[in-house]
């Protein structure tokens, strides 16, 4: 659903407007993160090491080689998935929040512990869906899990800040009919719009080479992203890339 | 717009349309059941095991139902007892 290229991006685009930002895998096992930010070859200690106090989290933390203000915590290849305890993650959490003005944790797939995890604490949520029925059906239960068995919820505070991320829309498609409309999954979900991400070349481009797709500034993906960082900061920006591309007089009139 | 869009809007709607539809059934029957206890299947087993005792009803024959709204919670339960009187035993 682009859950760790939409963690990067978004992590990537708050520390480029200065703000101290770490990102963490939060998918223990099957560790992606690293290798979108292009920090794969300087992983030396991972979040599970740091939560057994194998090393601090200064050890463990990659300082962004294209922007100081961005730090990545790799996840752990290995180890069992049970290693990110609720108190370990908390500890780390806490201490990365005493320099950090945001911590952006990249939940995995599915609604098993690790997802637990990565949301256990959150104040805001982003959901990344794609127009697809499962995916916006499993965002859905996602809602319903952030709503109910985070740590707001356990103490009866503020609810997490829930926002939507529309992932590989394509306009064309939206205009055949053929694809769910950005309108339709958000009155599905009842949800704030943070963006919609265009389908794009840019992203397999960005994964290909290890660089968060919010640098491409050229492509329409990069600028959605953009966008949503500053809509999440507040920014009143209209929603671009949602229209099908500008055609000329003569296709317009043929309506193809 | 153009044109032919006029023609177009005549055609079969998008498979979009039949998506949107099953989506909001289905989000909106998760979202009922979201909040029932967990103990809600394993009542409404036991309710009808019990009546089973005494009257010959049909396996879906009680339906229970749990709602909530701010104030207060309700569980419906709903016996649907046959025509004739079968009673058991006597």
């Amino acid at each position: 659903m682009g859950k760790t290229t939409t963690s990067a991006a978004l992590a990537m685009g708050l520390a480029q407007r200065g703000h101290r930002t770490a990102v963490i895998d939060f998918d223990v096992g099957l560790r992606n993160l690293d290798l979108i930010m292009g920090c794969e070859r300087r992983v030396v200690y991972d979040f599970v090491n740091v939560i057994n106090g194998e090393a601090n989290i200064n050890q463990a933390l990659i300082r962004d080689k294209r922007c100081d203000a961005l730090y990545v915590l790799p996840a752990s290849q290995t180890r069992d998935k049970e290693a990110l305890t609720k108190d370990g993650v908390g500890r780390v959490l806490e201490e990365l929040g005493k320099t950090f003005d945001y911590i952006v944790c990249d939940s995995p797939a599915g609604i098993e512990h690790g997802a637990h995890m990565a949301m256990y604490y959150a104040d805001d949520a982003v959901v990344v869906t794609n127009p697809e029925v499962s995916s916006v059906r499993d965002s859905d239960r996602m809602l319903g899990i952030l709503s109910s068995k985070s740590r707001r919820a356990e103490r009866n505070e503020a609810p997490i800040r829930e926002y939507l991320l529309l992932t590989r829309y394509a306009p064309e498609r939206v205009a055949k009919g053929e694809m769910l409309s950005v309108n339709d999954v958000r009155e599905i979900l009842s949800l704030d719009l943070l963006g919609v991400i265009p389908e794009s070349k840019a992203v397999l481009n960005a994964s290909n080479s290890g660089v968060p797709v919010i640098l491409d500034t050229e492509s329409d993906a990069g600028q959605a992203y953009h966008d949503a960082v500053g809509r999440y900061l507040g920014e009143d920006l209209p929603h671009r890339f949602l229209e099908i591309k500008k055609k000329g007089f003569f296709s317009r009139l043929m309506g193809g | 717009m153009g044109l032919l869009d006029l023609f177009r809007s005549h055609r079969q709607r998008g498979t979009a349309s039949i998506a949107k539809e099953r989506l909001q059934i289905l989000v909106a029957h998760d979202r009922a059941t979201r909040n029932q206890p967990s103990y809600l299947p394993r009542l409404q087993q036991e309710i009808l095991e019990v009546i089973r005792k005494y009257v010959d009803v049909d396996m879906n024959a009680v339906s229970v139902n749990y709602e909530q709204d701010e104030t207060r919670e309700v569980l419906e339960l709903n016996i649907v007892l046959p025509e004739a009187t079968t009673t058991k035993g006597g």
